[in-house]
Protein backbone atom coordinates (compact mmCIF):
# COMPACT_ATOMS: atom_id res chain seq x y z
CA UNK A 1 0.00 0.00 0.00
CA UNK A 2 1.35 3.36 -0.95
CA UNK A 3 -0.38 6.96 -0.29
CA UNK A 4 0.36 7.20 -4.33
CA UNK A 5 -1.60 5.06 -5.47
CA UNK A 6 -4.24 5.30 -2.91
CA UNK A 7 -4.41 8.95 -4.13
CA UNK A 8 -4.21 8.28 -7.55
CA UNK A 9 -7.50 5.46 -6.81
CA UNK A 10 -9.11 8.70 -5.14
CA UNK A 11 -8.57 10.80 -7.85
CA UNK A 12 -9.46 8.19 -10.61
CA UNK A 13 -13.14 7.70 -9.00
CA UNK A 14 -13.45 11.70 -8.52
CA UNK A 15 -12.51 12.03 -12.23
CA UNK A 16 -15.23 9.03 -13.09
CA UNK A 17 -17.51 11.14 -10.72
CA UNK A 18 -17.44 14.45 -12.89
CA UNK A 19 -18.05 12.86 -16.43
CA UNK A 20 -21.29 12.34 -14.65
CA UNK A 21 -22.54 15.30 -14.00
CA UNK A 22 -26.57 13.82 -13.52
CA UNK A 23 -25.34 12.10 -10.89
CA UNK A 24 -23.08 14.66 -8.96
CA UNK A 25 -26.83 16.96 -9.52
CA UNK A 26 -28.52 14.13 -8.03
CA UNK A 27 -26.11 13.24 -5.46
CA UNK A 28 -26.40 16.98 -4.06
CA UNK A 29 -29.59 18.35 -4.38
CA UNK A 30 -32.23 14.82 -3.90
CA UNK A 31 -31.17 14.81 0.02
CA UNK A 32 -31.95 18.31 0.23
CA UNK A 33 -35.60 17.72 -1.75
CA UNK A 34 -36.47 14.96 1.17
CA UNK A 35 -35.40 16.39 3.69
CA UNK A 36 -37.30 19.72 2.38
CA UNK A 37 -40.70 17.50 1.65
CA UNK A 38 -40.01 16.13 5.12
CA UNK A 39 -40.50 19.62 6.69
CA UNK A 40 -43.05 20.63 4.84
CA UNK A 41 -45.42 17.45 5.47
CA UNK A 42 -44.87 18.03 9.24
CA UNK A 43 -45.12 22.07 8.94
CA UNK A 44 -48.18 22.16 11.32
CA UNK A 45 -46.16 20.18 13.86
CA UNK A 46 -43.20 20.39 15.98
CA UNK A 47 -42.28 16.59 14.59
CA UNK A 48 -39.14 17.50 12.32
CA UNK A 49 -37.45 19.27 15.18
CA UNK A 50 -37.07 16.14 16.37
CA UNK A 51 -36.49 13.98 13.42
CA UNK A 52 -34.43 16.09 10.90
CA UNK A 53 -31.66 15.75 12.59
CA UNK A 54 -31.74 11.87 11.57
CA UNK A 55 -32.51 12.95 7.87
CA UNK A 56 -29.62 14.32 7.67
CA UNK A 57 -27.97 10.59 9.16
CA UNK A 58 -29.83 8.90 6.83
CA UNK A 59 -28.80 10.38 3.18
CA UNK A 60 -25.06 10.51 3.32
CA UNK A 61 -25.63 7.08 4.30
CA UNK A 62 -27.86 5.36 1.94
CA UNK A 63 -26.57 7.52 -1.32
CA UNK A 64 -22.85 6.38 -0.29
CA UNK A 65 -23.86 2.89 0.12
CA UNK A 66 -25.67 2.75 -2.92
CA UNK A 67 -23.02 4.60 -4.82
CA UNK A 68 -19.93 2.41 -3.52
CA UNK A 69 -21.63 -0.80 -4.18
CA UNK A 70 -22.95 -0.04 -7.70
CA UNK A 71 -19.06 0.84 -8.69
CA UNK A 72 -17.97 -1.60 -6.88
CA UNK A 73 -19.83 -4.00 -8.80
CA UNK A 74 -18.88 -2.48 -12.05
CA UNK A 75 -14.93 -2.83 -11.00
CA UNK A 76 -15.32 -6.60 -10.27
CA UNK A 77 -17.32 -7.01 -13.61
CA UNK A 78 -15.94 -4.89 -15.82
CA UNK A 79 -12.55 -6.84 -15.39
CA UNK A 80 -10.97 -3.52 -14.05
CA UNK A 81 -10.75 -5.03 -10.87
CA UNK A 82 -8.71 -8.23 -11.70
CA UNK A 83 -6.16 -5.72 -13.88
CA UNK A 84 -5.44 -3.95 -11.06
CA UNK A 85 -5.16 -6.77 -8.46
CA UNK A 86 -2.56 -8.49 -11.25
CA UNK A 87 -0.75 -4.67 -10.92
CA UNK A 88 1.28 -3.61 -7.73
CA UNK A 89 -2.24 -1.96 -6.00
CA UNK A 90 -2.44 -3.48 -2.79
CA UNK A 91 -6.17 -3.73 -1.39
CA UNK A 92 -5.84 -1.05 0.95
CA UNK A 93 -5.23 1.45 -2.05
CA UNK A 94 -8.32 0.45 -3.60
CA UNK A 95 -10.65 0.36 -0.75
CA UNK A 96 -9.01 3.59 1.04
CA UNK A 97 -8.90 5.08 -2.75
CA UNK A 98 -12.67 5.10 -2.67
CA UNK A 99 -13.11 5.78 0.92
CA UNK A 100 -11.59 9.22 0.46
CA UNK A 101 -13.32 10.20 -3.03
CA UNK A 102 -16.94 9.36 -1.58
CA UNK A 103 -16.22 10.79 1.99
CA UNK A 104 -15.24 14.20 0.12
CA UNK A 105 -18.39 13.84 -1.70
CA UNK A 106 -20.05 13.05 1.66
CA UNK A 107 -18.62 16.28 2.91
CA UNK A 108 -20.09 18.30 0.13
CA UNK A 109 -23.26 16.61 0.30
CA UNK A 110 -23.58 16.97 3.71
CA UNK A 111 -23.44 20.78 3.40
CA UNK A 112 -25.83 21.30 1.21
CA UNK A 113 -28.04 19.12 3.22
CA UNK A 114 -27.11 21.14 6.76
CA UNK A 115 -27.34 24.28 4.71
CA UNK A 116 -30.57 23.61 3.29
CA UNK A 117 -32.37 22.21 6.74
CA UNK A 118 -30.90 24.84 8.84
CA UNK A 119 -31.61 27.90 6.36
CA UNK A 120 -34.54 27.34 4.46
CA UNK A 121 -36.42 24.05 6.47
CA UNK A 122 -36.00 26.23 9.72
CA UNK A 123 -34.22 23.11 11.73
CA UNK A 124 -32.09 24.49 14.91
CA UNK A 125 -28.51 23.29 15.65
CA UNK A 126 -28.11 24.03 19.41
CA UNK A 127 -24.30 22.10 19.18
CA UNK A 128 -21.76 22.33 17.14
CA UNK A 129 -21.74 22.55 13.72
CA UNK A 130 -18.75 20.93 12.79
CA UNK A 131 -19.10 18.18 15.58
CA UNK A 132 -22.28 17.27 13.14
CA UNK A 133 -20.01 17.02 10.12
CA UNK A 134 -18.18 14.41 11.73
CA UNK A 135 -21.11 12.70 12.50
CA UNK A 136 -22.34 12.78 9.25
CA UNK A 137 -18.75 11.70 7.31
CA UNK A 138 -18.49 8.95 9.48
CA UNK A 139 -21.80 8.26 8.48
CA UNK A 140 -21.33 8.62 4.88
CA UNK A 141 -17.72 6.83 5.19
CA UNK A 142 -20.11 3.80 7.08
CA UNK A 143 -22.21 3.39 4.33
CA UNK A 144 -19.03 3.41 1.87
CA UNK A 145 -17.83 0.57 3.94
CA UNK A 146 -21.29 -1.78 3.74
CA UNK A 147 -21.56 -1.25 0.32
CA UNK A 148 -18.08 -2.30 -0.77
CA UNK A 149 -19.32 -5.52 1.55
CA UNK A 150 -22.62 -5.90 0.08
CA UNK A 151 -20.92 -6.04 -3.72
CA UNK A 152 -18.72 -8.71 -2.96
CA UNK A 153 -22.14 -10.44 -2.43
CA UNK A 154 -24.09 -9.56 -5.33
CA UNK A 155 -23.24 -10.75 -9.07
CA UNK A 156 -25.39 -8.12 -10.51
CA UNK A 157 -26.37 -4.75 -10.17
CA UNK A 158 -30.38 -5.87 -9.60
CA UNK A 159 -28.86 -7.99 -6.71
CA UNK A 160 -26.87 -4.82 -5.01
CA UNK A 161 -30.10 -2.64 -5.32
CA UNK A 162 -32.04 -5.08 -3.19
CA UNK A 163 -29.09 -5.65 -0.85
CA UNK A 164 -30.22 -1.81 0.21
CA UNK A 165 -33.13 -3.20 1.82
CA UNK A 166 -31.48 -5.99 3.88
CA UNK A 167 -28.47 -3.20 5.06
CA UNK A 168 -30.41 0.02 5.41
CA UNK A 169 -33.76 -0.53 5.92
CA UNK A 170 -33.75 -2.58 9.23
CA UNK A 171 -31.01 0.17 10.46
CA UNK A 172 -33.69 2.77 9.99
CA UNK A 173 -36.56 1.10 11.50
CA UNK A 174 -34.90 -0.35 14.82
CA UNK A 175 -32.76 3.09 14.78
CA UNK A 176 -35.14 4.97 16.66
CA UNK A 177 -36.70 7.53 14.14
CA UNK A 178 -40.29 5.65 14.51
CA UNK A 179 -40.54 4.65 17.76
CA UNK A 180 -37.84 6.03 20.29
CA UNK A 181 -35.36 2.77 20.80
CA UNK A 182 -36.29 2.26 24.86
CA UNK A 183 -39.88 1.68 23.43
CA UNK A 184 -38.94 -1.00 21.33
CA UNK A 185 -39.64 -4.64 22.17
CA UNK A 186 -36.13 -5.58 24.22
CA UNK A 187 -35.20 -8.13 21.54
CA UNK A 188 -34.53 -5.52 18.70
CA UNK A 189 -34.14 -2.76 21.57
CA UNK A 190 -30.65 -4.93 21.90
CA UNK A 191 -30.42 -5.03 18.32
CA UNK A 192 -31.13 -1.61 17.67
CA UNK A 193 -28.56 -0.42 20.18
CA UNK A 194 -25.78 -2.18 18.39
CA UNK A 195 -26.47 -1.16 15.09
CA UNK A 196 -24.31 1.76 13.67
CA UNK A 197 -26.74 3.65 12.12
CA UNK A 198 -28.84 4.02 15.65
CA UNK A 199 -25.75 6.11 17.06
CA UNK A 200 -25.20 7.81 14.35
CA UNK A 201 -29.14 8.94 15.02
CA UNK A 202 -28.53 9.52 18.45
CA UNK A 203 -25.27 11.72 17.89
CA UNK A 204 -27.18 14.00 15.78
CA UNK A 205 -30.15 13.99 17.58
CA UNK A 206 -27.47 15.27 20.74
CA UNK A 207 -25.56 18.09 17.89
CA UNK A 208 -28.86 19.35 17.25
CA UNK A 209 -30.95 19.81 20.69
CA UNK A 210 -27.30 20.84 22.11
CA UNK A 211 -28.19 18.41 25.35
CA UNK A 212 -25.34 16.15 25.83
CA UNK A 213 -21.74 17.01 26.45
CA UNK A 214 -18.86 16.41 23.65
CA UNK A 215 -18.08 13.04 25.05
CA UNK A 216 -21.26 11.72 24.30
CA UNK A 217 -21.30 12.30 20.54
CA UNK A 218 -17.38 11.13 20.42
CA UNK A 219 -18.30 8.03 22.18
CA UNK A 220 -21.13 7.36 19.43
CA UNK A 221 -18.94 8.59 16.78
CA UNK A 222 -16.30 5.75 17.65
CA UNK A 223 -18.47 3.17 17.63
CA UNK A 224 -19.18 3.98 14.22
CA UNK A 225 -15.72 3.92 13.59
CA UNK A 226 -15.68 0.37 15.04
CA UNK A 227 -18.19 -0.68 12.20
CA UNK A 228 -16.25 1.18 9.51
CA UNK A 229 -13.24 -0.55 10.47
CA UNK A 230 -14.67 -3.78 10.55
CA UNK A 231 -16.87 -3.85 7.33
CA UNK A 232 -13.75 -2.51 5.49
CA UNK A 233 -11.57 -5.20 6.70
CA UNK A 234 -14.24 -7.84 5.87
CA UNK A 235 -14.38 -6.00 2.70
CA UNK A 236 -10.70 -6.02 2.38
CA UNK A 237 -11.02 -10.12 2.53
CA UNK A 238 -13.28 -10.07 -0.42
CA UNK A 239 -10.70 -8.63 -2.89
CA UNK A 240 -8.80 -11.39 -3.76
CA UNK A 241 -5.89 -11.52 -5.80
CA UNK A 242 -6.67 -15.34 -7.16
CA UNK A 243 -10.30 -16.37 -8.29
CA UNK A 244 -11.78 -20.04 -9.40
CA UNK B 1 15.67 -22.29 -16.66
CA UNK B 2 17.29 -18.78 -16.77
CA UNK B 3 16.29 -19.02 -20.56
CA UNK B 4 12.41 -19.78 -19.68
CA UNK B 5 9.89 -17.11 -19.40
CA UNK B 6 7.19 -19.46 -17.95
CA UNK B 7 7.47 -23.20 -16.42
CA UNK B 8 4.87 -25.51 -15.91
CA UNK B 9 4.92 -28.40 -13.35
CA UNK B 10 1.73 -30.61 -12.92
CA UNK B 11 -0.36 -27.91 -13.15
CA UNK B 12 -4.21 -28.76 -12.27
CA UNK B 13 -7.16 -25.80 -12.36
CA UNK B 14 -10.80 -27.32 -10.63
CA UNK B 15 -13.70 -25.14 -11.60
CA UNK B 16 -16.79 -26.77 -9.51
CA UNK B 17 -16.42 -30.08 -9.48
CA UNK B 18 -14.76 -30.77 -12.91
CA UNK B 19 -10.78 -30.29 -13.27
CA UNK B 20 -10.25 -27.81 -16.27
CA UNK B 21 -6.77 -28.34 -16.10
CA UNK B 22 -5.42 -31.96 -15.35
CA UNK B 23 -1.54 -32.07 -15.20
CA UNK B 24 -0.39 -29.64 -17.52
CA UNK B 25 4.01 -29.33 -18.34
CA UNK B 26 4.84 -26.47 -20.35
CA UNK B 27 8.17 -24.67 -20.86
CA UNK B 28 8.30 -21.07 -22.64
CA UNK B 29 11.37 -19.59 -24.00
CA UNK B 30 12.00 -15.73 -23.72
CA UNK B 31 11.71 -13.40 -26.02
CA UNK B 32 9.17 -14.44 -28.39
CA UNK B 33 5.74 -14.35 -29.74
CA UNK B 34 4.34 -17.34 -27.76
CA UNK B 35 0.81 -18.44 -30.05
CA UNK B 36 -1.68 -20.28 -27.47
CA UNK B 37 -4.17 -21.45 -29.86
CA UNK B 38 -7.44 -23.68 -29.21
CA UNK B 39 -11.13 -23.53 -29.74
CA UNK B 40 -13.20 -20.93 -27.08
CA UNK B 41 -13.49 -23.54 -23.77
CA UNK B 42 -9.93 -25.52 -24.65
CA UNK B 43 -8.36 -23.36 -21.13
CA UNK B 44 -6.74 -20.87 -23.08
CA UNK B 45 -8.33 -18.22 -20.48
CA UNK B 46 -7.51 -20.47 -17.40
CA UNK B 47 -4.20 -21.53 -18.15
CA UNK B 48 -3.27 -17.30 -18.54
CA UNK B 49 -5.04 -15.97 -15.75
CA UNK B 50 -2.21 -19.20 -13.98
CA UNK B 51 0.61 -17.53 -15.50
CA UNK B 52 -0.45 -14.15 -14.13
CA UNK B 53 -1.30 -15.13 -11.11
CA UNK B 54 -4.85 -14.47 -10.59
CA UNK B 55 -6.35 -17.96 -10.85
CA UNK B 56 -6.80 -20.06 -7.78
CA UNK B 57 -5.16 -23.53 -9.03
CA UNK B 58 -5.70 -27.03 -7.64
CA UNK B 59 -1.78 -28.42 -7.97
CA UNK B 60 1.27 -28.13 -9.82
CA UNK B 61 2.88 -25.21 -9.70
CA UNK B 62 3.64 -22.23 -12.87
CA UNK B 63 6.98 -20.42 -12.14
CA UNK B 64 6.92 -16.64 -14.23
CA UNK B 65 10.67 -15.57 -14.71
CA UNK B 66 11.59 -17.69 -12.39
CA UNK B 67 9.20 -16.73 -9.54
CA UNK B 68 6.06 -17.95 -8.31
CA UNK B 69 3.58 -17.00 -10.49
CA UNK B 70 1.07 -13.95 -9.30
CA UNK B 71 4.37 -13.19 -6.63
CA UNK B 72 4.27 -9.50 -5.85
CA UNK B 73 7.73 -8.52 -7.58
CA UNK B 74 5.80 -10.09 -10.53
CA UNK B 75 3.08 -7.49 -10.80
CA UNK B 76 5.79 -5.27 -12.68
CA UNK B 77 7.01 -7.41 -14.96
CA UNK B 78 4.03 -8.84 -15.77
CA UNK B 79 1.05 -6.86 -18.02
CA UNK B 80 -2.02 -8.77 -18.22
CA UNK B 81 -4.61 -8.15 -20.97
CA UNK B 82 -7.83 -9.51 -20.45
CA UNK B 83 -10.48 -10.54 -22.67
CA UNK B 84 -12.96 -8.03 -22.25
CA UNK B 85 -11.13 -4.87 -22.88
CA UNK B 86 -10.65 -3.96 -18.63
CA UNK B 87 -11.05 -0.23 -19.02
CA UNK B 88 -12.91 2.57 -17.67
CA UNK B 89 -15.74 3.76 -19.87
CA UNK B 90 -16.21 6.82 -18.22
CA UNK B 91 -12.84 8.33 -18.34
CA UNK B 92 -10.88 9.53 -21.45
CA UNK B 93 -8.29 6.80 -23.00
CA UNK B 94 -5.45 9.02 -21.54
CA UNK B 95 -6.87 9.36 -18.25
CA UNK B 96 -7.37 5.38 -18.12
CA UNK B 97 -3.68 5.27 -18.61
CA UNK B 98 -2.62 7.49 -16.52
CA UNK B 99 -4.29 6.13 -13.51
CA UNK B 100 -2.91 2.44 -14.49
CA UNK B 101 0.61 3.99 -15.27
CA UNK B 102 0.24 5.31 -11.74
CA UNK B 103 -0.45 2.28 -10.48
CA UNK B 104 1.59 -0.05 -12.15
CA UNK B 105 4.89 2.79 -10.88
CA UNK B 106 5.37 3.89 -14.73
CA UNK B 107 6.82 7.71 -15.39
CA UNK B 108 4.06 9.70 -16.52
CA UNK B 109 5.34 9.88 -20.26
CA UNK B 110 5.62 6.33 -20.53
CA UNK B 111 1.25 7.03 -21.64
CA UNK B 112 2.31 8.87 -24.40
CA UNK B 113 4.79 6.28 -25.42
CA UNK B 114 2.13 3.80 -25.47
CA UNK B 115 -0.27 5.80 -27.22
CA UNK B 116 1.82 6.38 -29.99
CA UNK B 117 2.71 2.55 -29.86
CA UNK B 118 -0.66 1.54 -30.14
CA UNK B 119 -1.53 4.52 -32.64
CA UNK B 120 -4.04 6.14 -30.38
CA UNK B 121 -2.44 9.47 -29.78
CA UNK B 122 -5.92 10.63 -32.38
CA UNK B 123 -8.13 9.33 -29.06
CA UNK B 124 -6.31 9.92 -26.70
CA UNK B 125 -8.87 12.79 -25.35
CA UNK B 126 -12.00 10.48 -26.22
CA UNK B 127 -14.08 9.15 -23.81
CA UNK B 128 -13.60 5.42 -23.45
CA UNK B 129 -17.10 4.75 -23.77
CA UNK B 130 -17.27 6.15 -27.62
CA UNK B 131 -14.87 4.17 -28.95
CA UNK B 132 -15.03 0.90 -31.26
CA UNK B 133 -14.61 -2.42 -30.42
CA UNK B 134 -11.42 -2.37 -31.45
CA UNK B 135 -10.33 1.10 -30.90
CA UNK B 136 -11.19 -0.29 -27.06
CA UNK B 137 -9.01 -3.40 -27.32
CA UNK B 138 -5.93 -0.73 -28.24
CA UNK B 139 -6.24 1.16 -24.69
CA UNK B 140 -6.55 -2.11 -22.43
CA UNK B 141 -3.30 -3.18 -24.55
CA UNK B 142 -1.68 0.01 -24.15
CA UNK B 143 -2.47 -0.40 -20.53
CA UNK B 144 -0.69 -3.99 -20.30
CA UNK B 145 1.95 -2.48 -22.23
CA UNK B 146 2.96 -0.02 -19.28
CA UNK B 147 6.26 0.20 -17.40
CA UNK B 148 7.44 -2.22 -20.64
CA UNK B 149 6.80 -5.76 -18.09
CA UNK B 150 9.16 -8.62 -19.68
CA UNK B 151 6.42 -10.65 -20.32
CA UNK B 152 2.73 -9.33 -21.90
CA UNK B 153 0.06 -12.12 -21.37
CA UNK B 154 -2.83 -11.37 -24.26
CA UNK B 155 -5.91 -13.37 -23.91
CA UNK B 156 -7.16 -13.30 -27.72
CA UNK B 157 -6.19 -9.44 -28.40
CA UNK B 158 -7.28 -9.46 -32.09
CA UNK B 159 -11.27 -10.96 -31.60
CA UNK B 160 -13.40 -9.17 -33.49
CA UNK B 161 -11.49 -6.79 -35.38
CA UNK B 162 -11.01 -6.84 -39.31
CA UNK B 163 -7.93 -8.43 -40.79
CA UNK B 164 -6.14 -4.57 -41.27
CA UNK B 165 -6.56 -3.97 -37.88
CA UNK B 166 -5.16 -7.34 -36.82
CA UNK B 167 -2.60 -7.22 -39.17
CA UNK B 168 -1.42 -3.67 -37.46
CA UNK B 169 -1.80 -5.43 -33.75
CA UNK B 170 0.44 -8.85 -34.59
CA UNK B 171 3.16 -5.48 -35.95
CA UNK B 172 2.61 -4.25 -32.55
CA UNK B 173 3.61 -7.69 -31.36
CA UNK B 174 6.31 -8.41 -33.53
CA UNK B 175 8.18 -4.77 -32.49
CA UNK B 176 7.50 -5.50 -28.86
CA UNK B 177 9.12 -8.87 -29.34
CA UNK B 178 12.28 -7.24 -31.09
CA UNK B 179 12.54 -5.07 -28.05
CA UNK B 180 13.02 -8.12 -26.32
CA UNK B 181 9.39 -8.62 -24.43
CA UNK B 182 8.33 -12.22 -24.06
CA UNK B 183 4.30 -12.24 -25.31
CA UNK B 184 1.88 -15.04 -24.43
CA UNK B 185 -0.97 -14.64 -27.35
CA UNK B 186 -3.80 -16.94 -26.96
CA UNK B 187 -6.07 -16.77 -30.35
CA UNK B 188 -8.67 -19.32 -31.82
CA UNK B 189 -8.62 -17.90 -35.16
CA UNK B 190 -6.08 -20.09 -36.61
CA UNK B 191 -4.25 -18.70 -39.23
CA UNK B 192 -2.62 -16.77 -36.51
CA UNK B 193 -0.59 -19.07 -35.92
CA UNK B 194 1.78 -18.36 -38.67
CA UNK B 195 2.61 -14.90 -37.07
CA UNK B 196 4.03 -16.71 -33.94
CA UNK B 197 7.44 -18.16 -33.15
CA UNK B 198 6.12 -20.68 -31.32
CA UNK B 199 3.18 -22.30 -30.88
CA UNK B 200 1.19 -23.74 -28.39
CA UNK B 201 -1.87 -26.04 -29.37
CA UNK B 202 -4.34 -26.58 -26.73
CA UNK B 203 -7.84 -28.34 -26.51
CA UNK B 204 -9.86 -29.52 -23.40
CA UNK B 205 -7.24 -28.02 -21.12
CA UNK B 206 -4.13 -29.92 -22.28
CA UNK B 207 -1.53 -28.80 -24.38
CA UNK B 208 -1.76 -30.99 -27.71
CA UNK B 209 1.50 -29.88 -29.30
CA UNK B 210 4.65 -27.55 -28.93
CA UNK B 211 5.63 -26.58 -31.96
CA UNK B 212 6.88 -24.05 -34.15
CA UNK B 213 4.70 -23.02 -37.30
CA UNK B 214 6.87 -24.24 -40.12
CA UNK B 215 6.97 -27.33 -37.81
CA UNK B 216 3.54 -27.64 -37.49
CA UNK B 217 2.80 -27.56 -41.46
CA UNK B 218 5.98 -30.31 -42.01
CA UNK B 219 5.02 -32.56 -39.92
CA UNK B 220 1.34 -32.83 -40.40
CA UNK B 221 1.88 -32.25 -44.35
CA UNK B 222 -1.09 -29.64 -44.23
CA UNK B 223 -0.74 -26.39 -46.12
CA UNK B 224 -2.78 -24.50 -43.21
CA UNK B 225 -2.92 -24.03 -39.56
CA UNK B 226 -6.72 -25.10 -39.50
CA UNK B 227 -5.68 -28.53 -41.44
CA UNK B 228 -2.72 -29.15 -39.40
CA UNK B 229 -4.72 -28.42 -36.22
CA UNK B 230 -7.89 -31.19 -37.25
CA UNK B 231 -4.64 -33.45 -38.10
CA UNK B 232 -3.13 -33.27 -34.98
CA UNK B 233 -6.47 -33.76 -32.87
CA UNK B 234 -6.79 -37.09 -35.34
CA UNK B 235 -3.72 -38.21 -34.04
CA UNK B 236 -4.23 -36.93 -30.56
CA UNK B 237 -7.23 -39.08 -30.14
CA UNK B 238 -6.06 -42.25 -32.48
CA UNK B 239 -2.52 -42.45 -30.94
CA UNK B 240 -1.32 -45.02 -28.19
CA UNK B 241 -1.95 -43.86 -24.47
CA UNK B 242 -3.91 -40.86 -25.29
CA UNK B 243 -6.78 -39.44 -23.57
CA UNK B 244 -9.73 -41.08 -24.96
CA UNK B 245 -12.45 -38.65 -24.18
CA UNK B 246 -12.68 -36.49 -27.33
CA UNK B 247 -14.88 -34.58 -28.80
CA UNK B 248 -16.43 -33.97 -32.67
CA UNK B 249 -14.41 -31.60 -34.78
CA UNK B 250 -17.08 -29.05 -34.85
CA UNK B 251 -16.04 -27.99 -31.12
CA UNK B 252 -13.17 -26.68 -32.44
CA UNK B 253 -14.44 -24.75 -34.48
CA UNK B 254 -17.03 -22.93 -32.91
CA UNK B 255 -16.21 -19.60 -33.04
CA UNK B 256 -17.97 -18.11 -29.83
CA UNK B 257 -16.00 -16.01 -27.54
CA UNK B 258 -13.95 -17.71 -24.62
CA UNK B 259 -15.65 -17.51 -20.80
CA UNK B 260 -15.81 -14.11 -18.93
Amino acid sequence: MTPMRTLATAGRVLLQIRSDPRTIALLLVVPSLLIGLVAWIFDETDVFASIGPAMLALFPFIVMFLVTSISTLRERRSGTLERLLSMPLGRGDFILGYTLAFGLLAIVQTAVAVGYATLVCGLTIDGSLWLLFIVAIADALLGTALGLLASAFARTEFQVVQFMPVFVFPQILLGGIFLPRPQLPDVLEVIGDWLPLSHAIDALDAVSTGDEDDAFIWLRVLFIVCWIVGAVIVGSLTLRRRTP
Amino acid sequence: MMNNAIVARGLRVRRGRSTVIDGLDLEVPRGAIIGLLGPSGSGKTTLMRAVVGVQIIAGGSVMVLDRKAGSAPLRRRVGYMTQAASIYEDLSVRANLRYFARVQGAPPADVDRVLERTDLVGQADRLARTLSGGQANRVSLAAAMLGSPELLVLDEPTVGLDPVLRADLWEIFRRLADDGTTLLVSSHVMDEATRCDRLLLMREGAIIADTTPDELLRSTGTASAEEAFLRIIERDSAGPGSRTRTKPARHLLSRRGGRR
